[in-house]
């Protein structure tokens, strides 16, 4: 129990400590946001879909959370080759409280991250119909979030160096964020990009706030919370699987 | 305490370590002696559960470290070759997560914290982060943190690597103290005969992945027919220079400084 808090601990000073980084991950986000919100919306509203920046601000959150927690998990790569991860795999806990503590910290950091986001949303004008809300805006980014710390750690198990990572980067992070309806509405698909959207775990969890903050979706909330749940348990059970399994 | 059979390791092609078989009794010092890419360090993983042997028997305190990792784990500490510290914490965080994560109750982690730190001469630096230390702070604080919690076998993988003598002397001074006033078993890696000759009980001289004597510093010298340790050693290991080839992970380190900057 001790070795999850100090381990999730750890993932916190990490990120706090990086001031830098973390100004740096917020300006990609805001970078969407204007370039694509002020850019695209003219057109977006052209074509009888509203206000963009309403739009996205749900999927530009959600990226956030993605990013962040799927890199806290990759982060077991630099442990790797710094080798704090020897240390860890060798301490007497099971590896599944040091793969918890890990999925834990990385989960919290990407829901911060969220947070950070949907604040920097407000100040560029998104206005959720519903403040009262928020709070259930809050726990669709936390099991986002615990998703995709749960993939991160299941990849980040088996990353040696860093061409891996940018494959990763490429083939898996990438196609789950433009798959997942961040950019664009989810109805009205040519079918198999659909299907491709509907197998996409984040897909639902940025439907999800969208129901809670514009009060509209594609998907039930029910179905939503079904979905990233039995995902987040899929992928943090991959997790740990991968994670007891490493080898150095 | 350890007993191992036979025990091999491939890389693909390279037999690491090569049918290797040797018992070490409980409260002894026993020293891996063998110069660079003898397989040492791939010997030390597979006992403490790090790799898996291609082929071959481990007990470690009547245990197999592949089937029973963690009750194997919970027997033994490691200060690793290499370093293994989390160089975005300070000194002080890194020992304390070590000693969180080996069980050590808050009372004796903080007291002993400062009574190693003191002794390797960073008490002054506990606030720093790691990564503002130089290389022989680093490896001065992997060995204080190594010397945290007091467990049945010690593992030291080239320990002295990069110390300087003082340190060293501190280090082989607490080892033997260890030894004596615990009856921790220790198993230790080297490529300097000296240290070997001053601490272990027994030497097994590794090379090419094979054990190729095994004894008292003494019996080493009696059947190598040399008066030296250091003679010894070069006689059953020849004076070619091994080269311990700059591995990836070196290349990785630098890429990952230009990446965070
Ligand atoms: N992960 C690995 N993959 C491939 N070869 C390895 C690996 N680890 C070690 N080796 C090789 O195994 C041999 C023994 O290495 P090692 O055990 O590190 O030697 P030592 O610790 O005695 O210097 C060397 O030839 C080394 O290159
Ligand atoms: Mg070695």
């Amino acid at each position: 129990m001790n070795a999850i808090y100090i381990l999730w601990l750890r993932e916190l000073k990490r990120y706090t400590r990086s001031r830098a980084m973390i100004v740096a991950s917020l300006g990609q986000p805001l970078l969407y946001l204007l370039v694509l919100g002020f850019g695209l919306g003219p057109v977006f509203q052209k074509a009888g879909n509203g206000d963009y920046i309403q739009f996205i601000a749900p999927g530009i959150i959600g990226m956030s959370v993605l990013f962040t927690s799927v890199f806290s998990g990759i982060g077991l790569l630099w442990d790797r080759q710094f080798g704090f991860l020897k240390e860890t795999l060798v301490a007497p806990v099971p590896r599944v409280a040091v793969m918890v503590g890990k999925t834990l910290g990385g989960a919290t950091v990407a829901t911060i991250q969220g947070l950070l986001v949907l604040a920097i949303c407000l100040i560029a004008g998104f206005r959720p119909v519903n403040w009262l809300m928020l709070p259930v805006a809050l726990f669709f980014m936390i099991l986002t979030a615990f998703v995709f710390a749960g993939l991160g750690v299941a990849i980040g198990s088996k990353l040696q160096d860093i061409q891996g990572m940018q494959l990763i980067m490429n083939f898996v992070v990438l196609p789950i964020y433009f798959l997942s309806g961040a950019l664009f509405p989810l109805n009205g698909l040519p079918s198999v990009l659909s299907v491709l959207t509907k197998i996409d775990p984040l897909s639902y969890g940025i439907d999800a706030l969208r129901y809670v903050l514009l009060g509209t979706s594609q998907f039930a909330p029910e179905i939503s919370v079904a979905v990233l749940g039995v995902a987040a348990l899929i992928f943090v059970g991959l997790g740990s699987y991968s994670f007891s399994k490493i080898q150095l | 305490m350890i007993k191992v059979e036979n025990l091999s390791k491939k890389f693909g092609e390279v037999s690491a370590v090569d049918d290797v078989s040797f018992d070490v009794a409980a409260g002894e010092v026993f020293a891996f002696l063998g110069p660079n890419g003898a397989g040492k360090t791939t010997t030390i993983k597979m006992l403490t559960t790090l790799l898996k042997p291609t082929s071959g028997s481990i007990e470690i305190d009547g245990l197999d470290p592949a089937t029973h990792s963690n009750e194997v784990r919970k027997r033994f500490g490691i200060v690793f070759q290499d370093s293994s510290l989390d160089q975005d914490l300070t000194a002080e965080e890194n020992m304390d997560l070590h000693g969180v994560l080996y069980h050590v109750p808050r009372k004796v982690r903080h007291e002993r914290t400062e009574m190693l730190l003191r002794l390797f001469e960073l008490w002054d630096r506990r606030k720093d982060f790691v990564k503002t230390f130089s290389g022989g702070m680093r490896r001065r604080l992997e060995i204080a943190r190594g010397f945290l919690h007091t467990p049945k076998i010690l593992f030291l993988d080239e320990p002295t690597l990069g110390l300087d003598p003082q340190s060293r002397n501190q280090l082989w001074t607490h080892v033997k103290n260890l030894n004596k006033t615990e009856g921790v078993t220790v198993f230790l890696t080297t490529h300097y005969m000296d240290e070997a000759e001053r601490v272990a009980d027994r030497i097994a001289v590794i090379d090419h992945g094979q054990i190729i004597a095994q004894g008292t510093p003494d019996e080493l010298k009696k059947q190598t027919e040399t008066d030296s340790l250091e003679a010894a050693f070069l006689a059953l290991t020849g004076s070619s220079i091994r080269d311990e080839s700059a591995d990836s992970a070196d290349q990785m380190r630098q890429m990952a400084k230009m990446w965070r900057k």
